[in-house]
């Protein structure tokens, strides 16, 4: 037996990179979800093309998911990694610039034969692997095609296509050895994915342990790594990613509220994800809907809602463009509903795997006429459980569509989430019209309660007989009205039945240091983790810098005006040209500074880092 | 003892307990005056309660019809009250919904709604006025005029090739197609009601004159002295006959349907004429396409009526199926399970 060295670390940046047919989001969540449950803390990065089989072995095939995990508390996936798996010459040498000086690369040495080297562009074909350009770094050289092969050379029945698809589950096996794991998570999970194909679960599970033995009986490693449980607050975790998250909190708002869900939908990266998973839990009647095209699965929506459903459609920024006019009926119509759009690169098709904030606008302004809705936007994976709640919850209680604003990077990130106890979450109030008021002798579907409010009289009920429609109406009675004062007014409750809505949200808090300084940091979105560990940072270092982190974005939370006020400088960093900071300006007249990343990634922490510390210098 | 049996007044609804209170903006002379007045006059006989009704309609002078109906109602957006019903009906299985359209609306704006409805067979009515014209954008050509038309938009005439609605419903696998006309208010009521019977998407294009701007359109199948040569009145089982005295009919010769007359002395009788079938879908198919130009000489007659109509299952009832199926395999959901997961940790 080999004597091992047993190593502590607190921190690792972990990359899985390959071909995107080789498995590798597969592997990262699996190796995700077996870091989250021993306690540790995670933040993950998938990042991967928009093509589904892109040209095997080529640069542009390469898809990757980073991890980061920790015995501290950890806000971003990372800038750069300690490991890197690749498993072919392109993933390394799309992902060797994010690798840390003298990391360790992990390779399957049969991705890099000549035709692999051509396809990934080493010139000449000259292997990295042998021309000594890796010096510096460890490098771990594995055989894992053949290796994966040959433990599956009895089960003749598996093609050889079938044999490698497997491999990727020796470099996880591999993997979990270093990090001193068991593979337990895994072959569950494998026994539940492949419950009906007993070859393919045999050998799946056979290739993984192959891989964790052969770091357990050969030499490669010296040295298996632990890192601790972070020191999270106390209660129950699971692992969650942001739209898994956003699924939950929809169907936790249909609880709570006694209406049930109808999602209208049509299919679109990143969102998709929402509608598989809510379709899956149709015993909380929840009624799913792949509509024909995005103004379908609006509009089946408002139907919906306008029977007493909660009518919601789940889309991405192509698809809010094309939901425009109808999101305009809704405000006009004034009904609940809600509108997710889980944003990514744009404008048209843009970066449709990428992750961008560049839907702000658009969800604010986006539409034909005066037409006002709330916005609100999720912080982190976790945090879209509770957003989505809010969202709902002010749809219903303000009888207006809501915009939800997540972005790729939430999306598919993986985060540990405190979930709730059901008991511990508010119910959501409904308040069905169900006759006339006094002295009335028919409905008046425009007549509102103290915060503007209309009421939602569904169909069905005797006496309530009405119609509304797209038409300005008269104020109180509904009917069509084309008078010029009227539509004045008209407008102006509108806007003020969402202005309202900040009086009913609670304070501002300030995510991290006091509320007043030298810098505030302003963000919303997924900057949440970047923006707090930097901030951190430079706390830890005595600037007097604050973060502020807007989950509520129309109308703002009302104390937002003075905390701004309070700062010589504001820095508003987001992942496009400069959106939040347009609003900001607009409404409190401050010179607020722009960090502005527009790359399909996150913001790093030392590139936010650097440039707030250089406007920190221009201070004094 | 003896009972009386004097149903309460006030349950009997009429034509008026369907009007509302607001003035009707149609022009004077406009087809539409005729069709929602046969609405509410065929609604009271359906027994259906009043707040069970639901009218939605896109954008056109036709959509304009909820405001006119005192029932449940929304005037929306252009091109899609075929999907808001959708929304509706699949959560509201219970109502009964009538869409009202045009044939700029459901055809062109809407046409991707419209065949998507059909398909999935929600089990709603679909009236589609069919003018010809766009009306309320005052002129342009729509996408059943006639190629040549003259518009504001063509000033030399359209050069696109109209859409043959009845066609399209076949071609969406539509369970129920039918036809009617403004100027028929009999056939008319008769066609709204075989519409509700249906169970499924009752598609029921309605030939409507638009006076201003495309008058005269239908003036041959509608007007007294052409109607009887130039119209065929469909009745299922019973043979394919028009003409003034039902002297001449429709044989088919293979798959094409021909006229034959039927006057004394004549070598055909009726029993030549092909029989009517609404379950037959190629007889179906055949007689849609019976849309030849009453302009070309040895035209067919333009079939009147419902042309096919079929039991296929309906989305909602799937759904509301799928629905209670989940309940009973895995139980009515459990928050506090789905909130957790299968793979929880304890931090202390």
């Amino acid at each position: 037996m080999i004597q091992r060295q047993q190593e502590t670390l607190k921190d690792v940046i972990i990359k899985f990179a390959g071909d995107s047919g080789d498995g590798m989001q597969l592997t990262g969540q699996q190796f995700t979800n077996n870091t989250a449950l021993l306690g540790i803390d995670i933040a993950t990065f998938p990042d991967f093309p928009a093509e589904i089989r892109a040209p095997q072995g080529t640069i542009a095939g390469v898809s990757g998911f980073q991890l980061h995990f920790s015995s501290d508390q950890v806000f971003t996936p990372g800038d750069y990694c300690d490991v890197l798996v690749a498993m072919n010459a392109a993933a390394l040498k799309t992902h060797l610039p994010t690798l840390k000086k003298g990391g360790k690369i992990i390779v399957d040495i049969d991705g890099f034969d000549s035709k692999n080297l051509r396809l990934a562009n080493y010139p000449n074909e000259i292997s990295p692997l042998t021309n000594g350009s890796l010096e510096g770094y460890q490098v771990i050289q594995i055989a894992i095609t053949k290796l994966t092969r040959t433990c599956l050379q009895e089960i003749v029945e598996l093609s050889v296509k079938e044999r490698d698809r497997a491999k990727n589950m020796f470099t996880l096996g591999f993997i979990y050895w270093m990090y001193g794991r068991t593979l337990d998570s895994t072959i569950a999970f494998l026994k539940e994915r492949f419950a009906k194909k007993p070859l393919i679960l045999d050998s799946n599970i056979k290739v993984l342990q192959a891989g964790y033995n052969y770091g357990d009986t050969t030499e490669t490693f010296t040295t298996q790594y632990h890192v601790e449980k972070a020191h999270l607050p106390k209660g129950m975790y699971r692992n969650v990613t942001g739209n898994q998250a956003l699924a939950y909190g929809i169907i936790a708002a249909s609880v709570q509220s006694g209406l049930p869900v109808f999602l209208g939908s049509y299919p679109i990266t990143p969102a998709s994800d929402i509608l598989h998973e809510l379709s899956k839990h149709k015993n909380f009647s929840v009624h799913t809907f792949q509509a024909e095209d995005e103004i379908a699965a609006i509009s089946s929506a408002i139907g919906a809602s306008y029977g007493g459903y909660l009518g919601m459609t789940t889309t991405s920024g192509p698809g809010v463009a094309l939901k425009s006019e109808a999101i305009g009926l809704a405000v006009m119509l004034e009904i609940p509903l809600i509108i997710f759009d889980i944003q990514r690169g744009g404008p048209s098709t843009g970066l449709p795997t990428k992750t961008e904030q560049s839907d702000l606008l658009q969800a604010y302004y986006g539409r034909n006429g005066e037409c006002p809705l709330p916005v609100v936007a999720a912080a982190t994976p976790a945090d879209c459980f509770a957003m989505v709640f809010e969202a709902i919850r002010i749809a219903i209680q303000h009888m207006t569509p809501v915009m939800f604003l997540s972005d790729g990077y939430i999306a598919n990130g993986a985060a540990p989430w405190k979930f709730p106890n059901s008991k511990d979450l508010p119910k959501i109030t409904v308040n069905f019209k169900k006759e006339l008021d006094e002295g009335e002798t028919k409905l008046m579907p425009y007549k509102r309660n103290e915060q503007l409010v209309r009421p939602w009289a569904v169909p069905g009920v005797k006496g309530l007989e009405h119609r509304i429609g797209g038409l300005e109406k008269q104020n109180i009675t509904g009917n069509v009205s084309y008078d010029g004062e009227n539509h004045q007014k008209m407008v102006k409750i509108r806007q003020a039945k969402v202005d309202n809505i900040a009086h009913l949200l609670p304070d501002q808090k300030m995510d991290a240091g006091e509320d007043s300084g030298d810098i505030l940091v302003l963000g919303w979105g997924s900057t949440y983790g970047v923006i707090q560990s930097v901030v951190l940072a430079l706390r830890a270092q005595n600037m007097h810098i604050s973060h502020v982190h807007l989950r509520y974005i129309r109308p703002f939370p009302k104390n937002l005006g003075v905390i701004l006020k309070n700062f010589k400088k504001v820095i508003v960093p987001e992942i496009n040209n400069g959106q939040l900071i347009k609003i900001i300006r607009d409404q409190y007249l401050i010179d607020a500074k722009g960090y502005n990343k527009i790359m399909g990634i996150p913001i790093s922490k030392s590139e936010l880092f650097a440039f707030i510390e250089d406007e920190h210098r221009t201070l004094f | 003892m003896v009972e009386t049996l004097n149903p309460p007044q006030s349950s009997v609804l009429t034509a008026k307990d369907f009007s509302s209170d607001q003035e009707i903006r149609w022009c004077p002379g406009c087809g539409d005056y005729s069709i929602l007045a046969q609405v509410q006059k065929v609604l009271p006989t359906l027994g259906i309660p009043k707040e069970q009704v639901v009218v939605i309609s896109g954008i056109g002078c036709s959509s304009r019809f909820p405001y006119y109906m005192d029932t449940y109602g929304m005037h929306s957006i252009h091109g899609r009250a075929t999907a808001i019903a959708s929304g509706l009906k699949a959560t509201r299985p219970e109502l009964s919904i009538w869409i009202v359209s045009g044939d700029g609306d459901s055809l062109s704006i809407g046409g991707n709604h419209t065949i998507h409805l059909l398909r999935r067979n929600f089990d709603v009515n679909f009236l589609i006025f069919n003018n010809q014209i766009y009306g309320l954008t005052k002129g342009q050509y729509s996408p059943t005029s006639e190629v040549n038309k003259i518009t504001k938009s063509t000033p030399m005439g359209s050069i696109d090739h109209p859409f043959n609605p009845l066609a399209l419903a076949m071609g969406a696998d539509a369970s129920f197609v039918a036809r009617s006309m403004d100027r028929d208010p009999k056939h008319l009521q008769a066609m709204l009601t075989r519409a509700h019977k249906h169970k499924g998407t009752s598609f029921l294009e309605i030939y409507q004159n638009c006076n201003i701007f495309n008058d005269g359109a239908f003036e041959i199948f509608t007007e007294k002295n052409t109607k009887a040569n130039e119209t065929l009145f469909l009745e299922h089982g019973k043979p394919l006959l028009f003409g003034a005295t039902n002297n001449k009919g429709i044989r088919l010769d293979g798959l094409k349907p021909v006229v034959i007359d039927l006057d004394k002395g004549s070598t055909w009788s009726v029993s030549d004429c092909c029989v009517h079938d609404e379950q037959d879908l190629s007889k179906a198919q055949i007689l849609v396409r019976m849309f030849d130009s009453p302009t070309h000489e040895d035209h067919l007659p333009r079939p009147f009526g419902v042309f096919y109509d079929v039991l296929r299952p309906c989305y909602e009832d799937m759904l509301k199926q799928q629905i209670e199926q989940a309940i009973k395999d895995k139980g009515v959901g459990d928050l506090n399970k789905l909130l957790s997961g299968r793979e929880v940790w304890q931090i202390d």
